[in-house]
């Protein structure tokens, strides 16, 4: 089998292992219980959109995709940040209002 | 002849992080917890994408991209723990607890001293 062969059949069969991890992690998405559980599923789909794009950039020989997986996984990073951080403030929010309520 | 073999190690590569991805949805999708599934999604899910951007390098056997893809890599090694570290600490702090099968809780008192104060 000639490289380029390989190559193609070994990013066809990647973007399909890619793809299946993409209906996983949705899955999580729609019936995670918590608001926590979304924000992980959410992360994780970063990384599979990264890995399409690796993938996409194997297979097309296109370099330039590379700059958008860098792209990506500062995104998921910011956001899972910021995500984070709103957990923490609502969090914090309710506990006050419960207070307020016990005072009165 | 060498760059043949690299773009086999590439193809090979590829597949690897891609399998590794898969596993890291499929675990977070069947793990009893949040903090379980932050286990597998932090920890397989940048080994995974490490792997993928790894493989883009050794298929363009080109310098420039080289060095971004191991940028990438050392970003992605970097910045995963991080929030997954901060996502744990939020949720955690926010209240969920983890299942009763954990056994060392060693956060609980500093949440009890939270609310107290």
């Amino acid at each position: 089998m000639s490289p380029e062969q390989f190559v193609d059949i070994a990013s066809l069969i990647a973007l399909v292992f890619l793809l299946l991890a993409l209906l996983i992690s949705l899955v999580r998405i729609v019936i995670g219980p918590s608001l926590a559980d979304r924000v992980l599923a959410l992360d994780m789909l970063t990384v599979v959109a990264m890995g399409f794009v690796g993938a996409v950039a194997v297979r097309t020989g296109l370099t330039l995709y590379l700059d958008i997986a860098i792209a990506l996984a500062l995104l998921g990073f910011l956001a899972t940040v910021a995500l984070s951080r709103y957990i923490l403030l609502r969090a914090a929010r309710r506990e006050m209002i419960t207070e307020e309520r016990d005072a009165v | 002849m060498l760059s043949d073999l690299t773009i086999y190690a590439g193809g090979v590569v590829l597949l690897i992080g891609a399998l590794f991805t898969l596993l890291a949805s499929i675990g977070v999708v069947r793990l009893p917890d949040l903090y379980t599934r932050m286990h597998a999604a932090s920890k397989a899910g940048a080994v995974g994408g490490g792997l993928i951007l790894i493989a883009v390098a050794l298929h363009s056997q080109d310098t420039a991209v080289t060095v971004r893809a191991i940028m990438g890599v050392v970003f992605l090694l970097l910045t995963t723990p991080v929030s997954a570290h901060l996502l744990a600490r939020a949720s955690y702090l926010a209240g969920y607890s983890p299942i009763a099968s954990t056994k060392p809780d060693e956060l609980a008192r500093s949440r009890e001293q939270n609310s107290a104060t």
